[in-house]
Parts: C-alpha cells; sequence; structure tokens
C-alpha cells in the first residue's frame, strides 16, 4: 500500500491498524543537533550558555548571516518591496532587503516612500507577519483515495526544511509567543506548528522607525528586545545610524546564535553602541503617539457588553475580515472535506475569520448573525477573554489590524471610546435579548 | 472494480436565458475533470455539448441567464417542475445580470433607440434573477462562475453532501493569497470588501480594484465602503457606476447605487 503523490507509505495505514494510528509522525519527532534536521518537541529551549558577547557588524556581516543560515540549509525569509508594500519573501542577500524604503501608515492607509538613506530597516512592519510561516493560509491535511475496495489515507510529507526570519520586528516576535501559546502551549499541541516553530530560527531587528499605527509600547513588546534567552530569538539586531553606511549591534539570544554570530565577523560591541542603541530606541519610543490603555481593558470590555460603541462601529465594519487575516495573533481556521468524481477526499485546513457569518455557524443558523456581535466577539477576545484562556492579552500593538482595516477602524480608538463613556447602555430597548 | 452492477447515472441539463453562454461554457473548461464527470451523469440536454435531447425529468437542472421575456417565464416554471434540484450559474440568472441595468432606464426607449422595429421586439421592463420566478436550491455566483466552485456543486451533489463555496469576502482570498490590498496600499477603488469571495481574487493581484463579479458578500455594508470610497476621492456618481455592473439587480447593490446615483443623494 505505497503512499501516492511522492508521500511515505508509513503514513498510510499498515494492515490491521486504524487510520488514526498511522498518522502521528512517529519517529520524525526526536531530537537531533541543531542543523537543518533539527525537529525539537519542544519549543527552544536554551542551556547554560554565556551570551553576554555581542557584537558590531556591518552590512555585509549580515550578508554572512545570511550565507551561514543557508549554509545550515535554512530558507532565509525576509523583507522585501512588493506591489508597494514591504512583505516577507526567501532572501540571499542584502541587496533584497528594502534600503531605503520607509512607510507612511495611518487607519486604512498605507504606502511606500523611497530615498538614498542607505538603512535596510527604516520602515515598520508590512501587512505580512511570520504567522504563516508557521500556520499557512491554507494545507492539505490529509487526502483518501480508494481503490478495488481498499481505502489509503495519506498525510502530505512536511517540508522540513527549516526556516530563519530575518528582520521579524519586536511585535512580531511578542505575538509568535502568542501564537506558540496558542498553538504548542496546550495539552494537545499542533504538530505542524510546533515542528515548524521548533525548528526556526530568529533574528529580530530592533524598531527605529515606528508607523503612524503602532502602539507596541502600550502592550509592552517593544520597539526594542530586552537581553536574555527567554525573550525568544537567536539573534537580535539594532539597525545603528552612522555617518555612512548603517552598523548593526547583534546581540546574541541563544546558543545557535551564538554559533552563527561568530560567522558574521563583528568586532566587539563597545559601551558607545550600546548608547547607540540606546538613543535609537529612546527616538522610536518617544515618536510612538498612539496608546491603548492596557492596564484595565480586560475588566473594561467585560463590563461594557451592551455599550453603545458597538453599534457605533458596527456601522462602520465591513465584516471583511481583513483585521483578522493581517493579524500576528488571530489563530482562526476551518477544515473542509472535498470530494472529487473520482473519488478521491480532500481535507484542507484554512484561515478563517470570527467575521464571517459562518464561522459561528451551527445547526439553527449563525451564533453571531450581525456585525454589531462579530466585532464585539473579536475585539472582547483579544483583550479581554484571551487573557482568560491563554493567559496573556492577544494584541501586541503592531497596529496591522489599523492599517489594513479598508474603512480605518481603530481598535485603540474603539478602547478609547468605551472607556470614556465606561458602563452607558444603548438608548434603544433589546427586543428578544442577546443582540446576535 | 469486482462487481459491474449496472448504477443508474443522475440525469444533468444544462439550461439557456438571457446570458452570454460564459458560464455554462466553463463546464467545458474543466479539461482535466471533464470525462470523469461526464462519465458520471447523463446528459440530458447540454446544447453546447451535445445535440442529443433526453427527455425530462431531471435530476439536476444548471440554469445560465436571466428572465427577460414572457416566454421565459413560462419555460423556467416548466423547467423547475421537471427537475428535482434547480442549481442557478452565474450572474445573470443569480441577479439579472449586465442587462439589469434596463431596470433603472425604460426599456422601450432602448429598443426604440436601437432597432429598426422596435415593435417586433417582445421583452419585459426588467431582467430579473431565476429566484424572482422560482424556488432555486443553490445559487453559483460569478460572471463568469468559477469553474472549480461549479465541479464543487457537482462533485458535493454527486456525493450527496453540501457544497464547500464560502459566502466571506474577496478581501479573505487576497489575504490568503498574499496580495497586498489595492485599496490601502494604493488607494484604488475595490468592491472586494463587500463582494463574495469565488474568482480567487484576480483582480487585485494585477493591481485593479475588484469588480463584483461575484455580487454582495453575506454580510455587505456597502453604505460604509461607499463613505470610505467618496472620501478617498471617488465622485458619488462613479460610486454608484461601480455597484451598477454585473450584478446591477442584486438588492444590496442596487440600493447603494441608487443611494448615490446622483451628486446630491447619498448618505
Ligand atoms: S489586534 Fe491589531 S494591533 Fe493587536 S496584534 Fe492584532 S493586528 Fe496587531
Ligand atoms: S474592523 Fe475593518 S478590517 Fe476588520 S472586519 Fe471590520 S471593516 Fe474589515
Amino acid at each position: 500500500m505505497a503512499g501516492r503523490f511522492g508521500w511515505p507509505a508509513r503514513l498510510a495505514p499498515r494492515p490491521g491498524e486504524s487510520p488514526r494510528d498511522g498518522g502521528d509522525g512517529g519517529d520524525a519527532n526526536e531530537n537531533r543537533a541543531f542543523g537543518p534536521n533539527q525537529r525539537s518537541t519542544e519549543l527552544p529551549i536554551v542551556k547554560l550558555m554565556d551570551l553576554s558577547a555581542s557584537f558590531v557588524v556591518d552590512r555585509a556581516g549580515l550578508d554572512r548571516l545570511l550565507g551561514a543560515m543557508t549554509a545550515r540549509g535554512y530558507r532565509t525569509i525576509g523583507p522585501v518591496v512588493r506591489d508597494g508594500a514591504v512583505v516577507q519573501r526567501q532572501v540571499s542577500s542584502t541587496d533584497e532587503l528594502p534600503q531605503g524604503w520607509h512607510d507612511e501608515q495611518a487607519p486604512g492607509h498605507y504606502r511606500l516612500h523611497h530615498d538614498d538613506d542607505p538603512s535596510l530597516f527604516a520602515w515598520a512592519v508590512g501587512p505580512g507577519s511570520p504567522k504563516s510561516e508557521f500556520y499557512p493560509a491554507r494545507s492539505l491535511v490529509w487526502r483518501a483515495s480508494s481503490a478495488d475496495e481498499v481505502v489509503t489515507l495519506e498525510q502530505p510529507q512536511e517540508d522540513s526544511t527549516p526556516v530563519a526570519l530575518i528582520g521579524p520586528r519586536p511585535c512580531e516576535l511578542a505575538g509568535l509567543r502568542v501564537l506558540d501559546r496558542v498553538f504548542a502551549g496546550g495539552e494537545v499541541p499542533d504538530p505542524h506548528y510546533r515542528d515548524r516553530r521548533a525548528s526556526s530560527f530568529v533574528v529580530v531587528a530592533e524598531c527605529g522607525t515606528p508607523a503612524g499605527t503602532c502602539f507596541c509600547t502600550s502592550m509592552g513588546t517593544g520597539p526594542g528586545v530586552a537581553d536574555g534567552v527567554e525573550v525568544g530569538y537567536d539573534l537580535a539586531l539594532t539597525e545603528l545610524k552612522s555617518s555612512n553606511e548603517p552598523q548593526y549591534l547583534v546581540r546574541v539570544g541563544s546558543e545557535r546564535g551564538a554559533e552563527v554570530v561568530e560567522e558574521m565577523g563583528g568586532s566587539p560591541a563597545a559601551p558607545a553602541d550600546f548608547a547607540a542603541r540606546d538613543a535609537v530606541l529612546d527616538e522610536a519610543a518617544r515618536r510612538i503617539e498612539r496608546k491603548l490603555d492596557a492596564s484595565n481593558v480586560r475588566q473594561l470590555l467585560a463590563d461594557n457588553l451592551g455599550h453603545p460603541r458597538w453599534d457605533d462601529v458596527a456601522s462602520r465594519c465591513l465584516a471583511c475580515g481583513n483585521c483578522t487575516l493581517v493579524c500576528p495573533t488571530c489563530f482562526c481556521g476551518g477544515v473542509s472535506d472535498a470530494t472529487t468524481v473520482g473519488g478521491v477526499v480532500e481535507r484542507h485546513r484554512q484561515w478563517n475569520s470570527c467575521f464571517d457569518l459562518a464561522h459561528s455557524l451551527v445547526h439553527t443558523g449563525p451564533v453571531r448573525a450581525t456585525t454589531w456581535s462579530r466585532y464585539r466577539q473579536w475585539l472582547t477576545h483579544k483583550l479581554s477573554t484571551w487573557h482568560d484562556q491563554f493567559g496573556t492579552s492577544g494584541c501586541v500593538g503592531c497596529g496591522r489590524c489599523i492599517t489594513w482595516c479598508p474603512v480605518g477602524i481603530d481598535i485603540t480608538a474603539e478602547v478609547a471610546a468605551i472607556a470614556a463613556s465606561d458602563g452607558a447602555v444603548p438608548v434603544y430597548i433589546e427586543s428578544g435579548g442577546d443582540r446576535s | 472494480m469486482s462487481t459491474s452492477t449496472v448504477v443508474s447515472r443522475p440525469t444533468i441539463a444544462v439550461w439557456k436565458f438571457s446570458s452570454c453562454d460564459g458560464c455554462q461554457l466553463s463546464l467545458l473548461d474543466c479539461e482535466d475533470e471533464l470525462l470523469g464527470v461526464v462519465g458520471a451523469v447523463q446528459i440530458s440536454e447540454f446544447k453546447e455539448l451535445t445535440r442529443t435531447v433526453v427527455e425530462g425529468p431531471y435530476d439536476v437542472s444548471f440554469v445560465e441567464g436571466s428572465i427577460t421575456t414572457a416566454d421565459d417565464v413560462e419555460r423556467i416554471r416548466a423547467i423547475r417542475q421537471a427537475s428535482s434540484m434547480l442549481v442557478t450559474i452565474g450572474a445573470c440568472a443569480t441577479s439579472g445580470g449586465i442587462q439589469a441595468l434596463r431596470n433603472y432606464a425604460d426599456v422601450g426607449e432602448f429598443t426604440t433607440a436601437v432597432y429598426a422595429h422596435p415593435e417586433y421586439i417582445s421583452t419585459l421592463a426588467q431582467s430579473t434573477g431565476i429566484a424572482d420566478h422560482v424556488r432555486v436550491d443553490f445559487e453559483l455566483r460569478g460572471c463568469p462562475i468559477d469553474r472549480y466552485q461549479l465541479l464543487e456543486v457537482i462533485t458535493a451533489t454527486l456525493s450527496g453532501r453540501k457544497p464547500v463555496i464560502p459566502g466571506h469576502t474577496v478581501c479573505q482570498q487576497c489575504k490568503g493569497r498574499g496580495t497586498v490590498c489595492v485599496m490601502v496600499a494604493h488607494g484604488t477603488p475595490c468592491l472586494g470588501p463587500v463582494t463574495k469571495t469565488g474568482c480567487g481574487a484576480l483582480c487585485p493581484a494585477v493591481d485593479r480594484g475588484c469588480y463584483g463579479c461575484f455580487g454582495p458578500s453575506d454580510s455587505a455594508n456597502t453604505s460604509s465602503l461607499a463613505r470610505q470610497l467618496i472620501a478617498l476621492g471617488t465622485s458619488r456618481v462613479d460610486v454608484s457606476r461601480l455597484f451598477r455592473t454585473f450584478n446591477a439587480g442584486a438588492p444590496a447593490f442596487r440600493e447603494e447605487s441608487l443611494r448615490n446615483d446622483s451628486p446630491e443623494t447619498g448618505g
């Protein structure tokens, strides 16, 4: 019963074995040394090592980093400019990075500008996030076919090439750590997410040029990242402006990072380099004007489920779902089964959104029939019930939902409006109780 | 197969009303799957494919085109009576099509302007979708329909399951395929946020705004989008025109086009 479509036969159920026993991936998860085949069952946990050494490299050092990761078998995913936005693609040289590009962001508005600035990271965040590397928009879960009265169940072979993320921002790293709890933190981890994520290498790029929609300072996720192995990066870069070419302060956050940094060819960092980093981060923090009062938002929203602001936002919301799909932490998905005339059945998993009518569809109809109830569900989950469910906020303050909302609905403005009239109730008398 | 039982194959008919034939041709475009489909069903009526005509009743009728004549009204009733299941395909059949533009004007003026002998023209004042006349079991949207959605409806029907045809927006398909939003990043007017997905988000992928070929999404808030398009610099009349194309007769698009059809109106 060989697997078809190039998938390994061992994933097809063996004689006498129920299909359910056949697909756990078996020995694929044993720990191996750092390298392309690493498939650890745990998210990276770094052991004893002096990681305090930091270095300063120039752009050639970043190219050596790309080379070192490629040589280790990683797919290096970094920022590039495509179709008027900074997006993530496979990169092999710093020549492909967004040198001299700057983003202008406001509610429902994103534009890029270019100048002769030699900086590579003088922009904030684009529409994409690392979420899609570990949780793809659509993936095949299994395929079953029948021939000669024998049913064969096959699971696709995972692409085991590990990914090196080049330049995600501190808020995006925070977003990954939120997703880690969702997909890999519970009793039943998602094996696809867990394996992809565990083998990943993260080179976080601290933020010197936040955009108009950023509010990481309110959520405690940026513009810099702390020292320490628990933060979850392998290397942390800070782009330091200098009179000509920018320099990069490189801090080490893991043993794997310590191994790679040696190949970047930098010089040991001096106190002046740390002072330059402080200046970059102070300036970035100073430029962030948008605020969300995170201190009491969890209770505020829980106390205001009937607030008239929900009606107001529902009149503007398109229920298009963009906010959820650009959010680095929104994780909702669905599975759907499809048959072909040839008798092959496929199950796919794909992103979907709490703004879909079908998302809450049960046998008697949708639980959340109105946009009013869907927007409320999204915001209260993100900022309030996420704490109950996962022990953190679901929002890292990246501002994507504000920028990429076609009508510019602003999560910080909605919270502020509710806070400004805490406890208000709508003037209409609800007929039939629940406003679903 | 070890057995050779003769299983009766479901009978399928494909019907045309006021339309361009593009939707039914989508079935012939399913090159890789066509033979499988044809082998699994019995084609009773499909003029683009075969001259053979088998009398009804039919297990499934696919209906393309809108109702524009008194004869059409009679014919669709007869087809409904003869069909266990009736599936409408395309913008014409689901909302009256581009020809529903007549619904905003006087069709008599059109016939006089176009035909030398308008007295020979027998047509209704309005172009309407099939569901305005008979019960429809499933609607497949699009101008034209997407052939994979058509295949999904056929294979789902053959295996007795519900077709997986999402009702959400084009935006979600853009985000899924990684297309940068043309409205937010370029300022291009786009109907994607209120249009049902199904096309694969084709136009934004080539830097165009969505034209709304698949009609309103499940929860379309057209007036909020219209306000934003106007704020971004589209004139009110152009907003009206945007909503008045292939799905000019779909209620949500019709209402929004009427709200904006003169510079003074709207809200
Ligand atoms: S809710 Fe908005 S600001 Fe918060 S993490 Fe998601 S996209 Fe970013
Ligand atoms: S808040 Fe904005 S992006 Fe989110 S569903 Fe509503 S209109 Fe779309």
